[in-house]
C-alpha cells in the first residue's frame, strides 16, 4: 500500500506545486517508487516544473473517464525511473474529479508505488478537496506572511473535518508545516513573520524552512525540480526535507540572516 | 452534459448526516412522577423543548424487565413538544412494545459515555429523582481537545464549552453556558447564545476577534493593551462586559 501525501495550502503562489516537484524527485532519489499527480486540472503546471510538458498523450481525466488506462497516462521521468507523472487535464474543469474517480485511480497506484503525491491546486473547492481527501499524510505550505498563515489554518479545519480519514473515524490526517519563500534578513527587520510566530499561530510540526532562492525559478524555467540543484540553499533545504518526512532528525537551516563575508568582515561596516 | 442531465432526472438522492439529539434517559417507570419532572424540565426552557426531536435511553432503567408503557411516556413527551423519535438499549421485549408505538430502536454503539455503570448505579440508588436532571445536564457540555481552525464552528446547544487547545483567527466558538479555553482564543467566542446572562468566556491568552456574552459584544479593536494576551474571564455586568485578569 502506497502512502498518499497532499501538498496542499489554500493559497496561491506559495510554492505548492514546487514542492510537490522537489518532493516526488527526492523520495524517488532514495530509491521508492512514487508517482505524482497534478489536481490543477484546467490549470496544469506540474509537467512543467518536471520538465515533462512535451510528453504528455493522456492525461489524469482522461482515466478517470476510462479513455485512457493509467499505463498510457504515467509519464516516466527520464532522471529517475521510479519516479512517474501523472498530469492534469488543460481542457476540462474540476468537476470533472469525482470521489469514485479520483479513489479508483489512487487505489491502482497504491498497488505499485511507494508514494503517492498529489499537488492541490489553490483554493478549497472541488480540486483541493479532492486531493487531500483520500490522503495519509498533509504538507501544509505556508508563506510567512498573515494571509498565507490564515488559509492554512483553514486548510488545515478542512482536512481535520472533510477528509475519507475524518469521515470513517480513522487515525486523522498525518499533518505537516513547510514554510517556503522565507527571507531570514526581511524577518530580522520585522517585516515576514518568524518561524516562531508562523508554528505558534498553527501549532504544528515543522517539516522544514525553504529560504526565498533565486534557483527555484531557475529551476522551474529549466523543468529540472530544485531538489537536484545540490549547490543551492533552496535545493538542499528541500533534501532536508525528504529525510525529515522518512524519520531523520535533521536542525532546521536556513534561518539567520546568513554570516557576512570575510572580506566584508575585516574591511567593511563598523565595529 | 451527462451529468448534468442524469442528475436533473434524479428526484432525490440519499446522504447521511449526524446528528446530535438530546436523550432522555429514564430510570423508572413511574410514569405520574414522570410526568412532574418533565413538566418541570421543560418549563426551564420552553421554547428549547418545542419541536425538538428526543431519543429515550432505556439503558439505565431500574428492573430491566418492567414494561414501559410507551403510548403514555409518547404522550407525555408529546405533550410537552417533545418529539419522541426512537429508544436505544432496552431489552427486547421493551424494544417489541417501542416498535408498536412506531419509535426507531436505534444502535447502542456509542459507548464513548464517562460515566461507568458502576458509577452511575450508585448514584441512582442514593436518589433517583434528582439525579435525572444531574444525568441529562453533564452530556450537554462539549470537550474539545483538537485546535479549533479558521472557518470551523463549533457549538454547545445547551451547556458549556470546554476546548483544551487553541482557537484560531476565522473561528467561531458557540455555547449556550460558559466558553473555557485552555490555549490562546484568537477566533470569536459566544456564551449564553439563548440568553443567560450568567454566562462567562475564560482563556489563556486573549487575543479574540469578538467576545460576546448573551448577545453584548466587544471587538478586538475594543480591547485594551493590559486586557490582551494574557489569561482572563469575562463575564456581563449590566450592558457592558467586563473583563478581568485571571
Amino acid at each position: 500500500m502506497a502512502r498518499i501525501i497532499v501538498v496542499t495550502s489554500g493559497k496561491g503562489g506559495v510554492g505548492k506545486t514546487t514542492t510537490s516537484a522537489a518532493l516526488a524527485m527526492g523520495l524517488a532519489q532514495k530509491g521508492s517508487r512514487v508517482a505524482v499527480i497534478d489536481f490543477d486540472v484546467g490549470l496544469r503546471n506540474l509537467d512543467l516544473i518536471m520538465g515533462c510538458e512535451r510528453r504528455v498523450v493522456y492525461d489524469f481525466v482522461n482515466v478517470i473517464n476510462a479513455e485512457a488506462n493509467l499505463n498510457q497516462a504515467l509519464i516516466r521521468d527520464k532522471r529517475e525511473q521510479n519516479l512517474y507523472i501523472l498530469p492534469a487535464s488543460q481542457t476540462r474543469d474540476k468537476d470533472a474529479l469525482t470521489i469514485e474517480g479520483v479513489g479508483k485511480v489512487l487505489d491502482e497506484l497504491s498497488k505499485s508505488f511507494d508514494y503517492i503525491v498529489c499537488d492541490s491546486p489553490a483554493g478549497i473547492e472541488r480540486g483541493a478537496t479532492m486531493a487531500m481527501y483520500f490522503a495519509d499524510d498533509a504538507i501544509v505550505v505556508t508563506n510567512p506572511e498573515v494571509s498565507s498563515v490564515r488559509d492554512s489554518d483553514r486548510m488545515l479545519g478542512i482536512l481535520a473535518s472533510k477528509s475519507r480519514r475524518a469521515e470513517q473515524g480513522l487515525e486523522p490526517i498525518r499533518e505537516y508545516l513547510l514554510l517556503t519563500r522565507y527571507a531570514a534578513e526581511r524577518v530580522s527587520k520585522g517585516e515576514m513573520l518568524s518561524v516562531d510566530d508562523v508554528q505558534e499561530i498553527l501549532s504544528l510540526d515543522l517539516l522544514g524552512v525553504i529560504p526565498e532562492s533565486q534557483a527555484v525559478l531557475n529551476a522551474s524555467n529549466s523543468g529540472n525540480p530544485v531538489i537536484m540543484d545540490d549547490d543551492s540553499d533552496a535545493g538542499q533545504a528541500y533534501t532536508d526535507v525528504v529525510s525529515r518526512y522518512l524519520g531523520e532528525d535533521l536542525p532546521h537551516r536556513f534561518l539567520d540572516v546568513r554570516k557576512k563575508g570575510l572580506f566584508v568582515r575585516l574591511f567593511g561596516g563598523q565595529r | 452534459m451527462q451529468a448534468a442531465s442524469s442528475e436533473s432526472t434524479a428526484v432525490f438522492e440519499l446522504k447521511s448526516g449526524r446528528f446530535t439529539l438530546p436523550n432522555l434517559r429514564l430510570f423508572h417507570t413511574n410514569m405520574d412522577q414522570f410526568a412532574d419532572q418533565l413538566e418541570k424540565q421543560v418549563n426551564m426552557a420552553p421554547a428549547f423543548f418545542q419541536n425538538t426531536p428526543v431519543v429515550i435511553d432505556l439503558s439505565q432503567l431500574s428492573g430491566q424487565s418492567t414494561d414501559v408503557d410507551f403510548a403514555l411516556l409518547v404522550g407525555l413527551m408529546r405533550g410537552q413538544g417533545m418529539i419522541p423519535i426512537g429508544i436505544r438499549g432496552g431489552t427486547q421485549r421493551q424494544q417489541e412494545l417501542a416498535e408498536l408505538m412506531e419509535l426507531a430502536i436505534l444502535s447502542e454503539q456509542q459507548k464513548n459515555e464517562p460515566s461507568k455503570p458502576g458509577a452511575s448505579k450508585a448514584r441512582i440508588d442514593k436518589k433517583p429523582a434528582a439525579n435525572a436532571s444531574a444525568a441529562l445536564k453533564p452530556q450537554n457540555s462539549k470537550l474539545v481537545s483538537q485546535p479549533v481552525r479558521s472557518g470551523q464552528r463549533v457549538y454547545a446547544s445547551g451547556g458549556d464549552l470546554v476546548i483544551t487547545a487553541q482557537v484560531s483567527s476565522g473561528a467561531e466558538v458557540i455555547a449556550d453556558g460558559n466558553i473555557h479555553v485552555y490555549g490562546t482564543l484568537r477566533g470569536r467566542a459566544l456564551a449564553g447564545v439563548k440568553g443567560n446572562r450568567n454566562a462567562r468566556v475564560f482563556c489563556h491568552n486573549l487575543q479574540a476577534e469578538l467576545i460576546s456574552i448573551a448577545g453584548q459584544y466587544r471587538v478586538n479593536e475594543s480591547l485594551t493593551e493590559d486586557q490582551m494576551n494574557r489569561p482572563v474571564q469575562i463575564s456581563l455586568s449590566g450592558k457592558k462586559l467586563e473583563i478581568q485578569p485571571l
